[in-house]
């Protein structure tokens, strides 16, 4: 995708990293560990409380539900739900510290109203060819 | 006409008339709206749509059921069906949206070859058309318990709806359609869980209150000769267990169907919270279903436990009509019931019925029990119109018009891709008859093939520049081959005997093996040819940040 190395501007500062593409190499690595870290919950809950060690959990019992049974039917959901939150929320800030956040979107509310030809950065019809 | 009829009929006939009314108002004319409806789905309408796509007349129809009968097993759908949202969320959904085009095989096309696109197309076909069975098959039971007929009728019936419907409806359409959809089954699902709830524990959240009655039900299931319900592993291993449950999840991110979702959204950041509204619609549900789950199957065993077999609460002798619920011959008293016809219990009970009659088991009026009617058939009609759109733009835009007829005009675009469908609709009327297994299961075999053939090219195509076409493709065929022939090894389909599992792997479960061999493959064959070309390389940086940079990193 050309249009973005053209525009990305050489860092002004020079604590910034070396090159005119460095911040990509640190944005991507950004991503990538919080990705590892979530993903390694996403693992261990539903595969290791849920089904490894499902019946060693199972001797606790919480609101009438053995622990293990509980996480296997409704705790795993609810971490599910946890990560893709807590992800989108870094990620809206990852984006932001690097400057690479869209313009004039529908906020996360969802209100319909936002004009459709204004949504698009333009950036998209680049990444065609 | 029985005054359920009734309202089943009133159920069904309002909801219809509001999907077709929707359907009408919204519809398309150009391919950019037919296919990702143009672009401008709001976060929320669309991660309602994700919910009513995704979750299919097995989720609604049969899963409850499956859980009742599985006990603790149950859970592989469960966490199977929600997991895989994480995996789209983080690894596909903001990377597809802002490479941004109109199928799956497309961003396979682009980022390897024109080959792989056809095999992905295949592929799609393939595994949609072995979904796209299930739905059949459910909205055949919603229409042969309400209406009366036969399932075969009831399939007829449900794929002339279906046809019509999918005819009528763009992406944009099945979208707006798909919103009120989701309202409808989850009123449907989520109503009788309460009033049950409430009735049976005082706690009206059924999430919270089920626990008040597994002891009890752990003692009546050991009564009636079934397993203990909380105990782990008693339908499969530990180790299928976890396989079955890792398929699923890495199937449900592999399929086109939902990928196509994320497409449709304005933004990268809408694609991300795209998913987080999806998986909080679906966990709705899900979290729901144990609960509804455990609770009917109290409600059942209590009911006919001991009972003599002149004597059985209504609901058996309704459900009977339809061969779903069966009483033996020569039983005087019920004392052992089951799911399998083959174990010769006093009772024996269909897993798909459970939904679709717990509202009869528990005795809740009948208007309730035609609203779950009209959940029933809005699960099933709000996936197969989303699966119906990936058949017919696979065959459409990726097979037919990429090989031989690049430059058709839209209307003849359009024309082929419901030709396609409508053929689609026939055969899968003619298998939704004679489904190879459980509704839930014929499902579970399309997660296996797409989790052994889609994720890996996709994963790896976007976080490793060096995979390149042979890898992928050679990748794809050898997993999606490997998953087929096991399938086929161990059922009874297309008439071939089905043989003893290896190692303990269902045929559920084999899909993570052949998502595992796809990555192997991929990776070796790749390393061992030449580097895809610059041009590659550029794409796959492009879409890994969601706009331009307007400003340097904070702190420069």
């Amino acid at each position: 995708m050309a249009e973005t190395e053209d525009k990305s501007p050489g860092p002004p500062g020079d604590e910034g990293p070396p090159g005119g593409n460095g911040w990509r190499r640190e944005y991507w690595r950004k991503n990538l560990r919080l990705m590892v870290v979530l993903l390694a919950i996403w693992f261990v809950v539903p595969f290791g409380l849920g089904i490894f060690f499902v019946e060693q959990l199972n001797q606790i019992t919480i609101g009438g539900f053995p622990l293990g049974f509980w996480f296997a039917q409704q705790g795993s959901i609810y971490v599910f739900l946890l990560l893709i939150l807590v992800y989108c929320l870094m990620m809206d800030r990852i984006d932001k510290e690097f400057g690479v956040e869209e313009r004039d979107e529908a906020p996360a509310s969802g209100s319909a109203a936002a004009g459709d030809a204004a949504t698009e950065d333009g950036s998209k019809e680049g990444g065609d060819s | 006409m029985s005054e359920i009829q009734l309202w089943t009929l009133i159920g069904i006939v309002v909801t219809f008339g509001l999907y077709i009314g929707i359907a009408w108002r919204s519809r398309v004319k150009e391919t950019k709206g037919f296919y990702v409806a143009g672009q401008g789905i709001p976060t929320i309408a669309n991660g309602a749509a994700i919910g009513a796509d995704w979750m299919s007349a097995a989720s609604f129809i049969s899963m409850a059921g499956l859980i009742a009968f599985m006990g603790y097993d149950g859970a592989i759908y469960l966490m199977g069906w929600t997991g895989g949202y994480v995996l789209l969320a983080l690894l596909l959904a903001p990377y597809l949206r802002k490479w941004g085009k109109f199928t799956v095989p497309e961003f396979v096309g682009d980022r390897y070859s024109e080959v792989v696109r056809a095999i992905a197309a295949v592929a799609a076909i393939i595994v949609s058309f072995t979904y796209v069975v299930g739905q059949m098959n459910g909205g055949g039971i919603v229409f042969g318990r309400f209406l009366n007929i036969d399932l075969q009728y009831g399939v007829m019936i449900a794929s002339v709806v279906i046809f019509v419907y999918a005819v009528l409806g763009g992406m944009k359409s099945i979208t707006w359609t798909q919103v009120a959809q989701y309202t409808v089954l989850i009123i449907a699902y989520l109503i009788p869980a309460v009033a049950v709830a409430q009735v049976m524990t005082g706690i009206p959240v059924p999430q919270v209150s089920f626990g008040q009655i597994l002891d009890g039900l752990n003692d009546l299931s050991v009564q009636l000769g079934l397993e203990v319900y909380t105990d782990p592993f008693s339908t499969r291993p530990m180790i299928d267990i976890f396989l079955v449950t890792m398929a699923l999840m890495i199937g449900t991110s592999g399929l086109p169907h939902v990928i196509i979702r994320f497409y449709t959204t304005k933004t990268v950041r809408g694609s991300r919270y795209s998913a987080f509204w999806a998986l909080f619609f679906i966990a709705l549900l899900y979290t729901t279903a144990p609960a509804v789950g455990a609770f009917t199957k109290f409600n059942l065993l209590d009911g006919v436990n001991g009972t003599p077999t002149d004597a059985l609460p209504d609901w058996v002798s309704n459900w009977a009509a339809t061969g779903l619920v069966s009483v033996n011959e020569n039983a005087d008293v019920v004392n052992t019931v089951s799911n399998d016809p083959d174990a010769g219990a006093d009772l024996t009970v269909n897993n798909d019925i459970l939904v679709l009659a717990s509202p009869e088991i528990a005795g809740l009026p009948a208007p309730i029990v035609g609203l779950v009617a009209a959940g029933g058939m809005a699960a099933a009609l709000s996936t197969a119109a989303g699966l119906l759109l990936v058949i017919s733009s696979s065959v459409s835009h990726d097979l037919y018009f990429q090989r031989f007829r690049q430059n058709a005009s839209d209307s003849e675009r359009l024309l082929v891709g419901r030709i396609a469908m409508a053929a689609a609709i026939v055969v899968a009327a003619i298998m939704g008859v004679n489904p190879p297994a459980f509704v839930a299961e014929v499902v579970a075999f399309a997660f296996g093939m797409a989790a052994a053939s889609f994720f890996p090219a996709l994963v790896l195509g976007i976080f490793w520049k060096r995979c390149n076409a042979i890898g992928a493709a050679s990748g794809m065929v050898v997993g999606l081959a490997l998953t087929i022939t096991y399938m086929i090894y161990t059922l009874e389909v297309f008439g071939t005997v089905a043989n003893d599992h290896l190692l303990g792997v269902s045929p559920e479960g084999v899909g993570t093996i052949g998502a595992l061999v796809n990555f192997v493959v991929t990776i070796v064959v790749s390393k061992l040819t030449t580097p895809p070309s610059e041009e590659v390389s550029e794409m796959v940086e492009g879409i890994r940040y969601p706009a331009v940079q307007r400003r340097s990193p904070a702190g420069s």
